[in-house]
């Protein structure tokens, strides 16, 4: 009897010790840190203090959190116009073209996403393709200023992104039913009319969950705004990046981070209240 | 035919397009790591000087080993301990089964930020040194959810009974683990093995904040040199691993296709 | 050895504070083959896993062969499952899916090598020895599932809707094949099904069950024929179901009024005047005159052809009576009567001969 629960028993504990130890206790911990207070000499101390939570009050802080989730909610949205009708045409092809072009999609998925932005210095550069044809073609006459800006950060967004928007749609697009489509249009309905009243509301999963996977990554992956963005695109991911790793104030990046994973986990809630009872939502 | 032609000539514009999107950046990187010149635009002749240059590096390649070593027991690791949960999981009814699914998905969703910070006051408040404990802690941790989805859901699209089944034989946990979930399973446990090293190779954010002096990895020594500025060496750098994706990707896809 | 292989003394089974089992009371004869039949829900599969192991039992005992089986694993039952969806393992072939139990046995492989053999003969699958169970068809993979289990020859089999996801022609010979192989190997069969007719057309006795309740446990003609309420003649087959008062007890004599007409009944129950009553009577029971071919009408009932249905070997009539109750009747193509269309609309007296009804009791 004792062999018999002992895998059972192992198992478990073997990934409850885990999460507990290197999931929640670190939580627990940056949540006591938010509220310690922070010197020179040491990079947290005593005693508690809300002090940081009130500091985020600051406009400067304010702006950088509505300017990171208004450039992260640009890109979910454009990544679902651009995505939703690219992964509509995939989903509809024949079987062993399909395929095929998944596989081109799960390649840029799955490159490093580091690699991928510095291609696009190449590409957004004063020097690079893009004003080198424009300049050719004579429609401008000096190289505009791409890279280095908002703009360079969210198409670099876009262009990381975009896989984790197409691959759940694409997912959900598959297993509609065909024959449903047929209906609508049997029973008179066009196209649009199809589209908004039976489309539309079944791949919503679908949609939700390419937004989330894409609002998501878009406030905290630093390296793009750092990389694209200059000086002036400083998104969430990089103020924290800087209160740990360069000024070095522990207590006030705990502070950013919990506040943040709240808004999140408060969007999420959402998600997850309106999905309740509805089928599953798939998100990977 | 003709309308047929126009039928299909929006959709298959729209998806050159995208595609155009997708790989002309990388396209142009691989072109431009055989340019002689370094700084122009201009096509001055194929050239492996750069190459040459980046197999030089000795830097480079022990951040390349590095990363290796991390992905392979990161990977490994994830794969086992995920594997476990998954089956747990789906087999065992317990108290907290939910609460444990939830807190996979949870650590899923978990920006890479957060999960990075929390990790490096952890490892700084019981006091280990940051390097490649810290960095291999903080990896297994990452993966160990995507492996858990992956078995999970091979998993679930099995024939709920066969454990009964087996069970009803006279099997006890371990020869079922060992005869019915192993063989079953393994395509999925390599899907989730490879993802991990995928993963534990590529990432950039968490490292970020839990490496050390002592051991620099890949994707932590292409970001400061990316940092530095356009130099063609890492646009070679950069057509290596292209390379080594695509064929990673590809052999991910058939081990994940084959049926057992 | 005690007669009865698997007892069940009270045992009744609640699912996570939800009662699915109330009180059974069961006793398997050896080698019968017993159906638990009930619509789904009713807690068949629950008791079939009971005796399986796969559950325990709230309250009650189980008795395997007359010995109590609490806490006994699934295998050391003597008791082996065929799955609804057989659960055959994916990645074995057919011999080392039979092989199976005996490996885990640890016997020796001279002796699961001949068991296996002669199992794999018994249900004929030599030829697809080294075959996948993806490579089979449904009806082959069903006998690997039996073969799987009797390999370990258990005294009892216990088979949870194993014909369900097969079609209809294949469901019609696989109920002959497992019929004759019962009878082959001896051994009890207990089969949970929700199709009333396989479980008549199989059994040596049915347990019809409802809501967690044995309803009746007889042969098929007892359940069809004397059903013991009326669920479960409303469940076994179709029945019309009249409401009706006793208004003369005179020994067996019973006489009933329906509809303002008085008829004589026949029950082996007692009844009490002025009881109301249910009379049942099966569609076949059940005749059809048109006004020529009615003589005396005094107890007949008046009614108007609703619906003719064409079923080939059968017509079944929907006859819409004067007090707007719908009942069917089924008349069998008969060489002497040449007379099998009726006009929709057409006035119709039915009936039906005196002691062919059952009469049940209205339940409180």
């Amino acid at each position: 009897m004792k062999n018999e629960n002992g895998l059972k028993y192992f198992s478990l504990s073997v990934i409850w010790i885990w999460l507990i130890i290197f999931a929640l206790l670190p939580f627990l911990l940056v949540s006591i840190v938010s509220f310690l207070s922070h010197d020179e000499n040491h990079l947290i101390r005593l005693p508690f203090t809300l002090a940081h939570y009130i500091d985020l009050n600051n406009a400067i802080y304010l702006k950088i959190f509505e300017k990171s989730f208004y450039l992260a909610g640009l890109c979910t949205i454009i990544c679902l116009i651009l995505g939703y009708p690219f992964a509509y045409a995939i989903a509809r092809m024949e079987n062993h073209f399909k395929s095929l072009f998944i596989l081109l999609i799960i390649i840029p998925f799955w490159t490093s996403s580091l690699i991928r932005t510095y291609s696009m210095i190449t590409i957004l550069k004063p020097k690079g393709i893009i004003n080198s044809v424009l300049l050719w073609l004579g429609i401008i006459d000096k190289p505009l200023a791409l890279l280095y800006s908002d703009i360079a950060v969210v198409i670099g967004l876009i262009y990381n992104l975009l896989p984790f928007m197409v691959l759940p749609l694409l997912t959900n697009i598959e297993r509609l039913d065909n024959r449903l489509l047929d209906a609508a249009r049997d029973l008179g309905a066009n196209r649009f009319t199809t589209f908004r009243k039976i489309t539309l509301p079944l791949t919503m999963p679908g949609i939700i969950s390419g937004s989330i996977l894409v609002f998501l990554p878009a406030m905290t992956i630093f390296y793009i705004p750092d990389l694209l963005g200059g000086s002036k695109s400083i998104l969430l991911g990089n103020l924290i990046q800087n209160q740990f790793l360069v000024t070095q104030n522990w207590p006030l990046g705990s502070a950013i981070s919990i506040v943040f994973t709240l808004l999140l986990g408060f969007l999420l809630f959402i998600y997850w209240r309106t999905m309740r009872g509805k089928e599953h939502g798939n998100l990977i | 035919m003709k309308s047929k032609i126009m039928q299909y000539l929006p959709a298959s514009l729209y998806l050159t397009l995208i595609y155009l999107f997708f790989y002309i950046p990388i396209i142009i990187l691989i072109i431009y790591s055989f340019n002689k010149a370094q700084y122009s635009l201009l096509w001055h002749g194929f050239s492996l000087r750069w190459y040459e240059e980046l197999f030089a590096d000795t830097d480079l390649w022990i951040a390349v080993w590095h990363s290796l070593v991390l992905g392979f027991f990161a990977a490994t690791a994830a794969m086992c301990i995920g594997s476990l949960a998954a089956v747990s999981l789906y087999r065992y009814a317990f108290k907290g089964r939910q609460l444990l699914y939830g807190m996979v998905f949870i650590l899923i969703l978990t920006p890479d930020i957060v999960m990075g910070i929390s990790l490096l006051i952890l490892f700084s408040f019981v006091k280990i040194s940051l390097g490649f404990w810290s960095l291999l802690l903080a990896h297994i941790t990452f993966c160990i959810p995507f492996v858990v989805v992956t078995v999970y859901s091979r998993m679930a699209s099995f024939d709920e009974y066969i454990f009964e089944a087996a069970k009803d034989l006279g099997a006890n946990d371990v020869l079922i683990f060992r005869r019915i979930i192993i063989p079953l399973l393994w395509p999925a446990m390599l899907a989730g093995w490879l993802l991990s090293f995928t993963l534990s190779v590529d990432d950039v954010i968490i490292s970020y904040f839990v490496t050390g002096p002592g051991f620099e990895i890949l994707p932590l020594k292409i970001y400061s040199m990316v940092r530095l500025g356009v130099k063609p060496e890492i646009n070679a750098l950069c057509s290596v691993t292209f390379v080594l994706t695509l064929l990673l990707v590809i052999i991910s896809q058939v081990a994940l296709r084959k049926k057992p | 050895m005690s007669q009865n292989i698997i007892e069940l003394r009270e045992v009744s089974k609640s699912i996570h504070g939800h009662d699915v089992l109330y009180n059974i009371n069961l006793e398997v004869r050896n080698g019968e083959f017993l159906t638990l039949l009930g619509p789904s829900g009713c807690g068949k599969t629950t008791l079939l896993r009971l005796i399986s192991g796969f559950e325990q039992p709230t309250t009650g005992k189980i008795f395997i062969n007359g010995k109590d089986v609490a806490g006994l694993a699934p295998h050391l039952r003597h008791a082996h499952t065929v799955f609804q969806s057989y659960a055959l393992f994916p990645h074995m072939n057919v011999v080392e899916n039979v092989a199976f139990g005996l490996r885990c046995q640890k016997l020796p492989k001279k002796e699961i090598d001949e068991r296996v053999a002669e199992v794999l003969k018994i249900v004929k699958l030599e030829k697809y020895a080294l075959r996948k169970p993806e490579q089979l068809s449904g009806g082959q993979q069903q006998r690997v599932a039996i073969a799987r289990a009797v390999v370990n020859r258990p005294l009892v089999l216990l088979l949870d809707e194993p014909l369900s996801s097969l079609d209809y022609r294949l469901r019609k010979t696989m109920q002959i094949e497992l019929k004759q192989l019962q009878r082959k190997l001896g051994i009890t069969f207990i089969f949970v099904t929700h199709d009333q007719e396989e479980a008549l057309s199989m059994s040596d006795r049915v347990v019809v069950m409802q809501e967690g309740y044995i309803e009746q446990i007889g042969t098929p003609r007892q359940v069809y024929e004397d059903p013991q309420n009326l669920a479960v003649a409303k469940f076994i087959g179709e029945a019309n179901i009249f409401d009706s008062e006793i208004v003369g007890m005179d020994g067996k004599q019973i006489t009933v009024m329906i509809q303002g007409k008085q008829r004589m009944v026949k029950s082996t129950r007692s009844f009490t005047v002025g009881q109301k009553v249910y009379l049942l009577v099966r569609p076949e029971d059940l005749r059809v005159w048109n006004a020529e071919e009615a003589g005396d009408t005094s107890d007949m009932l008046p009614g108007v052809v609703e619906e003719v249905i064409y079923k080939g070997t059968t017509v079944d009539l929907m006859v819409r009576l004067t007090n707007n109750k719908l009942v069917a009747a089924t008349k069998f193509f008969d060489e002497d009567d040449d007379r099998l269309e009726y006009k929709i609309g057409e006035p119709v007296w039915t009936t039906w001969s005196p002691g062919w009804e059952v009469v049940l009791p209205h339940e409180e």
